[in-house]
């Protein structure tokens, strides 16, 4: 989705602030949104692809307005709707609807840390055979997906120089979305700041991307 | 139709400069020392989050045990500290280095600390000749084990849409001054791995014990956005 949250080479967006010995969160209710995002997930309702999607489908204004936290608050609310966690009065009343089943804590103390270190939205899949090699110059698609999509804007159309290949993963574009994993090759693509930025970057430097086979085609 | 579709996108405008600006010149006014200073966090956060998860220990879908315990762990396991430590083993142990180079996660591992946030994690190393920056233009990916949560700024606007276009802009603004030959790599997060930067470690340190050398370590430096000083300048975390 062309939306506001991709970010890159946008202008005017103002200095960056920063906040000397920054604590980890700033108000008790973002550790808790926090750990409230995380802890659903443990359902398997829905993906890490869905949760960024989740974010691009506000409103730019909104998204813009709003903290960080205060993005996954409308978030989760969002999703336990969408995804039949929660009922509807449930989430205005904030009260569980009479006679609904409880259930059963899907991440409890006793197994979080182990939900806490296993893979996400990754794959190892040797039988995934990689459609580009290090070294190959690719141009990355010119595509605009109305859903998610990890290939920023700036990048669309551009070429680069394939410098890595950093094995198999899920494809975001469709496990986003409900569609499938699409297991796919995943390389780090070198771009000259020049490709992307034109004659007024510099020479030398450069920005990596990471660039799923489906992104890419031969240049 | 067209004049109602014309008006109605001149209020939304409107609306959205409304609540845009008190923030902005109230950022622009307070400078640094403001955290959350160009966002709006209505007070009625606490109370809606706070309602949100008593609905949600109410069904049995979340277990209240296990949210302390997640943000326990970001609060005070994970964090820069984690990073330094890595960092400063690399720069005495050339073995470890290598190691760290090739396999990141595994090394990072022989440490004690696993991944909780994108299994691949890649170590990028800084030398006279090159600088890298880590940034996520898409989001806010970050490697978590090693860093702990990202701060604000490197989730913000004005980083996000920077790092890529203008990077010698945004290390001029952290105080970083390289070289005209010096290449910079900018690192776009935007698949499952995280990049860490391996600072080059300062002169005058050749005496110091690795857990000095970690000491001189910061948060910003492993992101890219800053060298480690000898001695420290100060400042960040």
């Amino acid at each position: 989705m062309n939306g506001v949250h991709d970010m890159g080479g946008q202008q005017n967006m103002g200095p960056v602030v920063y906040e000397k010995n920054e604590p980890v969160f700033h108000a008790p209710w973002e550790g808790r949104i926090y750990a409230l995002n995380r802890a659903i997930r443990a359902w398997r309702k829905w993906s890490l692809d869905t949760d960024r999607h989740g974010l691009e489908l506000m409103t730019p204004v909104d998204y813009l307005r709003m903290s960080y936290y205060e993005r996954w608050v409308y978030r989760l609310e969002a999703q336990l709707l969408q995804y039949g966690l929660v009922s509807k009065e449930e989430i205005e009343s904030r009260k569980a609807d009479p006679g609904s089943p409880k259930a059963n804590p899907a991440l409890t103390l006793a197994t979080s840390d182990r939900w806490l270190n296993r893979g996400i939205a990754s794959a190892h899949d040797p039988t995934v055979r990689p459609l580009f090699r290090v070294r190959q110059r690719v141009r990355a698609r010119n595509i605009n997906p109305t859903g998610h999509t990890r290939l920023p804007r700036y990048a669309r159309g551009k070429i680069g120089v394939i410098v890595r290949d950093h094995g198999v993963y899920l494809f975001p574009d469709t496990n986003a979305h409900f569609q499938g994993e699409k297991r796919q090759h995943v390389y780090s693509v070198r771009f000259a700041a020049q490709e992307l930025w034109g004659e007024h970057a510099s020479p030398r430097d450069s920005v990596h991307l990471d660039l799923w086979d489906d992104y890419l085609e031969r240049a | 139709m067209g004049e109602t579709r014309r008006g109605f996108l001149k209020a939304a405008v409107t609306a959205a400069g409304a609540a845009a600006t008190p923030d902005l010149d109230r950022a622009q006014a307070a400078g640094q020392d403001q955290p959350h200073a160009q966002q709006t966090v209505p007070s009625d956060l606490t109370l809606r989050v706070k309602s949100l998860e008593s609905l949600l220990v109410e069904k049995g879908l979340v277990d209240r045990a296990a949210l302390d315990a997640l943000v326990d762990t970001m609060e005070h396991k994970v964090g820069p500290r984690n990073g330094a430590q890595v960092v400063a083993h690399a720069w005495v142990d050339p073995a470890y280095k290598k190691r760290l180079l090739e396999n990141a996660p595994a090394a990072i591992a022989e440490l004690g600390y696993r991944s909780g946030q994108g299994e691949h994690m890649l170590v990028v190393e800084n030398t006279p000749n090159v600088h890298n920056l880590v940034v996520c233009t898409l989001c806010s990916c970050y490697p978590w084990p090693v860093l702990g949560l990202p701060p604000v700024w490197y989730k913000s606007a004005p980083y996000r849409s920077r790092a890529v276009i203008d990077p010698r802009g945004i290390l001029r603004e952290f105080g970083t001054q390289l070289a005209e030959d010096v290449e910079v790599r900018v690192w776009d997060s935007t698949a499952e791995l995280r990049y860490i930067v391996l600072p080059e470690r300062p002169a005058g340190t050749e005496s110091m014990t690795e857990e000095q050398l970690a000491a001189l370590v910061t948060r910003d430096a492993m992101v890219g956005v800053t060298k480690v000083t000898f001695p420290p300048s100060g400042g960040n975390q």
